[in-house]
């Protein structure tokens, strides 16, 4: 909201993150303007769900800074109303929804907690702004009134996703967020995402592996290799002429129709791809 | 099976699959309940599918479509309580009532790949002991001997220094180093079909790309035949000769993987491909499918159970159960496939 200038709403500078003798993160930097989307692309082991975590407070980063909405999160929350406030800026949404919610807690119930913790409305606007929320993301009357158990993964990560929005953040990280969904629900999820952002200005952080999802939603991506940003650019450009050895490797990875998997990673002709394929 | 449709010129290689020779395993209208809370529910109704010696089958399709569930029948893997009906042959010998040695005998033809192999081996136990039980076991192989069998299979999928990765246990090894193992403790048994259940699904996907170079060469090599599980449309197609797709406990098409997305013969398979985003392009909007994918419990039993989700559907498709008919060398279980043969495929959508 207050971000001097239209500056970045989200900017990680220098972060590293060491776990006992291992290094997960390593001098990473970015940053993410408003309504921007930035991919964040790696296998496991990249150190992007580590990222991912520091950004949100789960993990406290080694060295380096990370700045959202112009103020500093690299430091522990002090105040639970500075806890409040970092809700608002930056929200994720997990991989996997059946974890990720509380099972006794209806999906409405969910939407509305978040509204009373971050607005302190009173209860007739909330029960407005919950009707909202479960429109926006396609959650029927019943559906909102279910227990997670009742519902399918792809309705249980709408909830999910209605529920950070609930606290109407200008960040949202989406960590594998698509990744568990089948095939015919990915998309819906995929579009209802595209939609939201149309509508709210919201931004997204998205960590995935998958370079087709990443492709769909992202203007901008980092590629990730053993904490190390390889590659960074324009996502189209970025996948459809991969100037890292990395970058390549993944994208050859990806099956698709004459495909042939390779050892070693596969590469088109004249590529060397064996650097690293042990 | 299949009446091979009077247009159907069968492309190379389909020839191998229409059944020249005797099928190594034929399923027949096979149909599983299992028991859910006291009450008996359908998860396969009447699936039919045939696997030639050497063929890669890919068997691909959403949550509660049934692969697994046709996989697990196959293998006799069907949790307890569960009930059969129809035949699952293999080399003509009906295996659903096996037992004892004979059913022994019959997993050493059919080895299972699952999708976590943590999941599947013993974490206490050294890889060698898990790869050699059933060559000590069942064949008689003296320990050594099955040691340094193990070994030189270990060499075949890429893994050096075989003698000391049978030391070494499960944890010592990475996920993709570990299905690696188990496909190699698969084929040490000298197995005639493999069948794979989303093999790749939990590996990194440049690992993905070594497992199944693997597992695709050691097959050809072998002459082994597969059927591969996966939900991934395009995994199945890059590395089956054809591809059976199914939803709601059926089989809705099953296609040569060549033609698959040129030119599919069911709308759920056309949709299927069209709603997965393109690395190479991002679309404006991607053409999801409406709803959810249903279980077989759920779809009616008198009209097509994609129906409700289908752009296509009309009047026929709600009147009646379509059967699975020939179509261009293919089988569809789409009242209109006919109709709107052409009008499928990758560049009709748009």
């Amino acid at each position: 909201m207050s971000e001097p200038g239209g500056g970045p709403v989200l900017e990680v500078a220098g972060l590293r993150k060491v776990f006992g003798d291992l290094t997960a993160v390593e001098d990473v930097s970015f940053a993410l303007p408003p309504g921007r989307s930035l991919a964040i692309v790696g296998e496991s082991g990249s150190g992007k769900t580590t990222i991912a975590r520091m950004i949100v407070g789960l993990e406290r980063a080694t060295a380096g800074t990370i700045t959202a909405c112009g103020r500093d999160r690299s430091r522990p929350a002090r105040s639970a109303a500075d806890r409040r406030r970092r809700g608002r800026e930056v929200q994720i949404v997990f991989q996997d929804p059946y974890t990720s919610l509380d099972p006794r807690q209806s999906a409405r119930d969910a939407i509305d907690e978040v509204l009373r913790l971050h607005h302190g409305w009173p209860a007739q606007r909330r029960r407005a702004r919950v009707a909202e929320l479960t429109d926006l993301v396609g959650l029927d009357e019943r559906q909102a009134r279910a227990l997670p158990r009742a519902l399918s993964g792809g309705q249980r990560q709408r909830v999910a996703i209605a529920r950070a929005l609930a606290a109407q953040p200008r960040v949202l990280i989406l960590d594998e967020s698509v990744a568990a969904l089948d095939v015919s629900i990915q998309a819906q999820v995929l579009n209802l995402l595209a939609d939201i952002r149309d509508s709210t200005g919201v931004s997204y952080v998205l960590i995935s592996h998958d370079l087709a999802v990443v492709r769909q939603l992202t203007d901008d991506v980092i590629v990730l290799r053993r904490g190390r940003v390889v590659e960074r650019g324009p996502t189209g450009e970025v996948l459809d002429q991969p100037r890292h050895e990395y970058t390549r490797r993944l994208r050859a990875s990806v099956p698709r129709p004459g495909w042939k998997p390779g050892r070693g990673g596969l590469l088109a002709a004249g590529e060397d791809g064996d650097q690293d394929g042990r | 099976m299949s009446a091979p449709s009077p247009s159907g010129a069968a492309a190379p290689g389909a020839a191998a699959a229409a059944g020249a020779g005797t099928p190594l395993l034929e399923v027949e209208d096979l149909t599983v309940w299992l028991r859910v809370e006291g009450a008996e529910r359908p998860v396969l109704r009447g699936v039919s599918l045939q696997v030639s010696p050497g063929e890669a089958v890919g068997l691909v399709g959403e949550s509660g479509s049934g692969k697994s569930m046709t996989a697990r029948a196959i293998d006799r893997l069907l949790p307890a309580g569960a009930r059969l009906a129809g035949r699952v042959s293999f080399g003509g010998a009906d295996v659903t009532a096996l037992s004892g040695a004979a059913l022994r005998a019959y997993r050493n033809q059919v080895a299972m790949i699952f999708q976590d192999p943590r999941a599947h081996v013993n974490p206490v136990r050294r890889i060698g002991d898990f790869m050699t039980e059933a060559l000590r076991a069942n064949h008689g192989v003296p320990g050594p001997e099955a040691a340094r069998r193990a070994a030189d299979m270990l060499g075949q999928v890429g893994i050096e220094d075989g003698a000391r990765r049978l030391r070494q246990y499960p944890h010592e090894l990475s996920g993709g180093m570990l299905q690696r193992v188990m496909i190699a403790a698969a084929l040490l048994t000298g197995p005639r079909l493999l069948l794979a259940d989303e093999p790749t699904t939990a590996l990194d996907v440049t690992t993905q790309a070594e497992v199944m170079a693997i597992l695709d060469d050691l097959r050809r090599d072998l002459g082994l035949a597969m059927i591969f599980i996966t939900h991934d449309l395009e995994l199945a197609a890059a590395i089956c000769d054809r591809t059976v797709v199914m939803y709601a406990g059926q089989v809705v098409e099953v296609r040569e993987s060549a033609l698959l997305h040129a030119d599919p013969l069911h709308p759920y398979t056309a949709a299927l491909a069209a709603a997965r985003p393109d690395i190479s392009r991002t679309a404006d909007r991607l053409r999801a499918i409406p709803g959810r994918p249903v279980s077989a419990f759920e779809a009616p039993q008198s009209e097509c159970a994609f129906a409700p989700r289908c752009p296509h559907a009309a009047g026929v498709c709600r009147a009646a159960l379509p059967g699975l008919t020939g179509l261009d060398g293919g089988l569809s279980r789409c009242a209109r496939a006919g109709e709107l043969r052409g009008r499928l495929g990758e560049a009709a959508g748009e």
